[in-house]
């Protein structure tokens, strides 16, 4: 997309500029005015109350008798006849240069809260973004290291990829997200991430805490953040993650630049999609939410990836919340259906005290096969993390009936997986806050685990494989079939 | 009124129903899905944003249609046929909206070759001219449906852009019809065929799962649901990489972009096994990601199919894969909701059914207009809510198709793949291909799935035992069948996308792997009769070369199998005579303990 395409295309979107007094009905965040002329759909309006306070909004739908209106900010304060609603002619849009909003803070709308100037120069931008044409998207490969084990081996984040982590409510999803924004980079190169940070009502402290790991890893100067918090509007929710990738794309595809965009938590997004189109009368789908959620998500997600012929990226990590832990939920369930994998945290996994809780097994990576391998990471690295796979998934039925028959009655082999599942969790899973793994060491740790199982288990793995990398690693390869102790 | 996708408008001079229209002054493309005594109701295929009342609205007279002819081939197409390539040409690196011409290059020249004489009778789909598109495909041009007269003027073998009339029919009411490279056609009405026939040679997709357990015929549907992150695109990848049809219609219906760039940059490189041209030379592709506007997705698969069809008319095999007609469904709800429509079974409008089944019914083996063979294979990914089998589009789907591939999650979360559950598939076309079977490849076919099958079913009931108890509590002979089920899921179903030799297996090779599984499986009920552990035939090394095979042997040779077998069978032998020698036994047994 060159500049003077995009200007012309917005030019294209452009109506007159026209105010009117007075509104019809408020309803919820909706408010509806009637006998209005020439207002086109999805155009940006200003509706100022009686107490003076402008409120952004946008159009939902329009027709010659009346348009009806979302309002960002909330419809408290507005009256009937003392609010004016000016129709601006232009879809909502952002101003963005890299010089003006790097190392800044803003508001969910835009709005600088750090009392900097709002950003003037470079090009007002469409905030919905345009759909990347499939012919000019380049396929992600660049494997990144996040120094996270269960991502690195089993779950493998590559440059361009959207990559969600599915948490629950008070599970440690923002120290995870920390860790690796703190932590992920290109193996051999200096150039580290810009971030592009995205909240949409979250608590005042985990902002907080976020803005401080980013000052204390010295990253500060290249994060964005957009912040609507916890007391913040839930319409303008709506548009916080837009303006967000709109900045992430600028700067990834006109600066050269490689952007981690953390967006969180897209749960309180749903939450304010749903409230607007009850608000409407919508007819719901599944659990209220309503039928567009999928499209409306993938608009967001979508907005991540390569081009071929630029240099820059940009690379998603959304964070949600399932709503009962239930990965069935729509909000779980249609992000996974979009994103390009997921990382699962597990409750039982941060009771037992594993950080990061990642549950490997429903989690995934879907780029992860065009990222790994010989030149990229190892060669081994394929077989071996589907041999992890398999392992863990057995280890977990062995757990499941050592708790029914009780750990004595199982058999060798099936007493070898519960120490692999233990090993597996506390030394593979777990690791410190500020463990940075490189991958070797991940993939070495993977084979010293998988050498905890009898040989003729070891289906998934090449013979040359396991001669290379796990006679090294492991020490109990050449025992055959006789019992180990547990593992430390 | 505008609305998102939807827009009403009063019509100056009257509409058709599907007819086709241009909105604004940009000219976006929409289609009249609705009409009463006042307004049209139009879907709009692009971006609505800015769009006000009174924008001038502009029939055009015909209905949503695709243009056919060569150029097909090898392209993107969004899911309106607006060409992908082009349209990067013009606007950069991001898709903006508004008509920017034609489907088919207008300029291009194309080499053809007349098939018929001037003044020969001709009749509806005759080939009349021979045009190459690519290495792999000959284009053919047809005597259009409903035509037949008198070949009046033939063009000279020559070089002639799609626009230039290349020849002309005098009908039998006296008017002369002349032909271009090219026609329209409209995307929702089926291009009529001869005699439907009964579907009875395989579609050989190299997957083993598919073609030994749950074959797919060639003008057969096939349905894949899954949850997310299940296999669906992979398989639906793998399928269009490997099945022996002659064009692969790929339809990215509301999914990942990068999925369709993925498929852009492999087939290039990869070869068709049968042809040995790039796989892109026989590839149509269909793109209407998720981010794409939601109407245009709804249409997606009419363009897709019509262009199937019209490949099968020139008496081809066509494999159509629309990956996902949850998202075309959810298209139809959500324009659906918008028109405000009263909506059946979770908000879906109570013609989802009769919408899917035209769909599948589109499908078909047939004789052409010609008289010749071809075939429209349909496989359509289904996307269920949360992996729950029992939604809508699920269980109308599953009335409508005769191959039924259920992906499990289970399986795919311990990277079991294909995640096809062998308990929950089933082909109704596995009787019908077992003639080809036995007639191509070997006599045994039939019998060795079968019992492959009884394994399998016997081992899911002993599972339920295993998972309360334990292996450890079953006797020898059923722990048996559990080792042998395992061997079949991990020497024979399990396949790998990603590995070089594993991605396909031609059916020579499916049939001789299975047989030396099965014969190791049969051997080993004598070691359980003879009373002797089974875990010292488990522990053969000829086990460790079972597992291996799947990723060494190609199955162009049936050497390796059967020398395979010979060993398998000398190993059992010796075990089966040291049992004569109890004091070894007793050694061999402590051991183990
Ligand atoms: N045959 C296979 N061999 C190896 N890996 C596979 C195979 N099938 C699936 N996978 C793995 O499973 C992952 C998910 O597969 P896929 O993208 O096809 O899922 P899907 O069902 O299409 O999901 P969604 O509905 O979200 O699009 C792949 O990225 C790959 O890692
Ligand atoms: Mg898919």
């Amino acid at each position: 997309m060159s500049k003077t395409v995009d200007r012309h295309q917005d030019l294209r979107l452009a109506g007159p500029e026209l105010e009117y007094r007075g509104i019809d009905s408020i309803s919820g965040p909706l408010v509806v005015i009637r006998g209005v002329r020439d207002v086109g759909f999805a155009e940006r309006v200003e509706v100022t109350g009686p107490d003076g306070a402008v409120r952004q909004g946008r159009v939902l739908s329009v027709s010659e008798e009346a348009a009806i209106i979302e309002v960002f900010q909330g419809t408290s304060g507005l009256s009937q006849p003392g609010s004016r609603v000016r129709f601006t002619g232009r879809p909502f849009e952002f101003m963005v240069s890299a010089a003006e909003v790097l190392g800044r803070i803003f508001g969910g709308l835009g709005q600088p809260l750090d009392g900097g100037p709002a950003p003037f120069r470079g090009e007002p931008r469409n905030i919905n973004g345009y759909p990347i044409n499939p012919v000019a998207r380049a396929y992600p490969r660049d494997f990144i290291q996040t120094g996270i084990s269960a991502i690195d081996g089993m779950n493998t984040l590559v440059r361009g990829q959207k990559l969600p982590i599915f948490s629950g409510s008070g599970l440690p999803h923002n120290r995870l997200a920390a860790q690796i924004v703190r932590q992920a980079r290109l193996p051999g190169e200096q150039e580290g991430f810009a971030i592009v940070f995205g909240a949409m009502g979250v608590r005042h402290d985990e902002a907080e805490e976020f803005r401080r790991s980013f000052e204390e890893s010295g990253v500060l100067k290249n994060v964005v953040m957009f912040l609507n918090l916890a007391d913040d509007s839930t319409v303008e929710r709506l548009i916080t993650p837009r303006i967000a990738l709109t900045v992430a794309e600028y700067l990834a595809f006109e600066e050269g630049m490689h952007v981690l965009v953390i967006l969180t938590d897209m749960t309180n997004y749903c939450e304010a999609l749903r409230e607007v189109a009850t608000s409407k009368g919508e007819v719901p789908s599944r659990k209220g939410y309503p039928g567009y959620l999928y499209s409306d998500l993938a608009s967001i997600y979508e907005r991540a990836g390569r081009l071929t012929g630029r240099p820059g990226s940009v690379t998603q990590i959304p964070i949600l919340t399932m709503p009962d832990d239930d990965i069935t939920h729509p909000i779980p369930d249609l992000t996974g259906y979009i994103t390009e994998g997921q990382i699962v945290l597990e409750r039982t996994l941060a009771q037992k005290d594993v950080y990061p809780p990642i549950n490997v097994l429903p989690s995934l990576s879907r780029l992860m096969s065009d990222g790994i391998g010989e030149k990229r990471t190892r060669e081994d690295h394929r077989n071996l993390s589907s041999q992890l796979y398999a392992a863990y998934a057995r280890a977990r039925q062995v757990q499941r009936l050592a708790a029914i028959v009780g750990a004595e009655e199982l058999s060798p082999t099936d007493k070898r997986y519960l120490t692999f599942a233990r090993a597996f969790e506390q030394r593979f899973l777990a690791q410190e806050e500020d463990e940075d793994r490189t991958i070797a060491d991940t993939l070495d740790l993977g084979w010293e685990l998988v050498m905890l199982l009898p040989p003729q288990e070891l289906t998934r793995v090449r013979e040359e494989e396991v001669e290379k990398y796990g006679r090294s690693h492991g020490k109990t390869a050449d025992t055959g079939n006789k019992e180990q102790p547990a593992a430390p | 009124m505008v609305s998102g996708p939807v827009v009403r408008a009063r019509p100056a001079n009257g509409f058709s129903m599907n007819e086709m229209v241009e909105v604004g002054p940009e000219k976006l493309v929409g289609e009249v899905i609705g009409l009463d005594s006042e307004l049209a109701t139009i879907q709009v295929f692009e971006d609505t944003t800015g769009l006000r009342p009174g924008t001038p609205v502009r029939g055009q007279g015909l209905p949503l249609f695709v243009e056919l002819g060569p150029g097909l081939v090898g392209e993107i197409f969004d899911g309106i046929q607006r060409p992908l390539k082009e349209l990067r040409q013009q606007w950069g690196d991001f898709i903006h909206r508004g008509n920017i011409g034609t489907a088919l290059d207008r300029e291009r020249l194309w080499p053809f070759t007349p098939l018929v004489e001037t003044g020969s009778q001709v009749t509806p789909g005759q080939k009349l001219g021979r045009i190459p598109e690519s290495r792999g495909v000959d284009h053919f041009l047809l005597v259009p449906p409903g035509i037949r007269g008198t070949l009046r003027r033939i063009a000279a073998s020559g070089e002639y852009t799609i626009e230039e009339v290349v020849a002309e029919v005098e009908t039998e009411d006296g008017g002369l019809l002349p032909l271009q490279l090219y026609h329209r056609w409209p995307v929702r009405k089926l291009r009529p065929a001869g005699r439907r026939l009964l579907p009875a040679e395989p579609l050989i997709t190299g997957q083993r799962v598919i073609d030994t357990f749950f074959p797919l015929a060639k003008g057969g549907t096939a349905a894949i649901p899954g949850g997310f992150g299940t296999g669906k695109t992979i398989t639906q990848h793998q399928l269009s990489k490997w099945a022996d049809a002659d064009i692969i219609v790929y339809i990215g219906c509301g999914e990942r972009g990068n999925e369709m760039t993925g498929v852009l940059v492999d087939f290039p490189r990869l070869l068709d096994p049968k042809s040995g041209h790039p796989l892109i030379e026989r590839t149509i592709l269909i793109a209407n990601t998720s981010d794409m506007p939601v109407a245009a997705r709804e249409a997606s698969i009419y363009t897709g199919i019509t262009i199937a069809e019209y490949y099968r008319d020139m008496g081809y095999d066509v494999a159509l894969m629309a990956d996902s007609t949850s998202r075309w469904a959810e298209a139809l709800r959500e324009i659906s909701g918008r028109l405000e429509e009263m909506p059946a079974e979770e908000g879906f409008p109570a013609y989802l059914a009769s919408r899917l089944a035209a769909f599948y019914e589109r499908g078909g083996q047939v004789t052409t207009l010609g008289g010749e063979r071809g075939s429209v294979t349909l496989i359509g990914a289904v996307s269920p809510p949360g992996g729950d089998f029992s939604e809508p589009v699920t269980m109308h789907t599953k009335r409508f198709v005769q191959c039924f591939w259920a992906l499990d999650k289970e399986l795919a979360s311990a990277r079991y793949f294909p995640a096809i559950n062998y308990l929950q598939s089933y082909s109704a076309y596995g009787q019908r291909v077992a003639g080809w079977w036995g007639e191509r490849v070997g006599g045994e076919w039939n019998s060795l799935r079968m019992e492959a099958m009884e394994v399998l079913q016997e081992d899911a009931r002993l599972q339920n035992i295993v998972k309360l108890l334990g292996e450890e509590a079953l006797p020898d002979d059923q722990r048996r069948i559990i080792e042998s089920a395992r061997l079949i899921k991990e020497d024979f179903l399990q396949q790998s996308a990603f590995d070089p030799v594993d991605t396909y297996a031609g059916p020579d090779k499916q049939y001789l792997l299975l047989g030396v599984i099965m014969h190791f499986i049969r051997r080993l009920r004598d070691i359980v009769e003879a009373r002797i552990p089974l875990y010292q035939a488990m522990d053969l090394e000829v086990v460790a070369e079972l597992h291996r095979a799947k990723f060494t042997w190609k199955g162009d040779d049936p050497q390796p199998f059967s020398e395979l077998r010979t060993r398998i069978d000398q190993a059992m032998d010796a075990i089966l005579r040291r049992q004569a020698e109890p004091d070894h036994t007793a050694i061999i047994g402590e051991e183990k303990l």
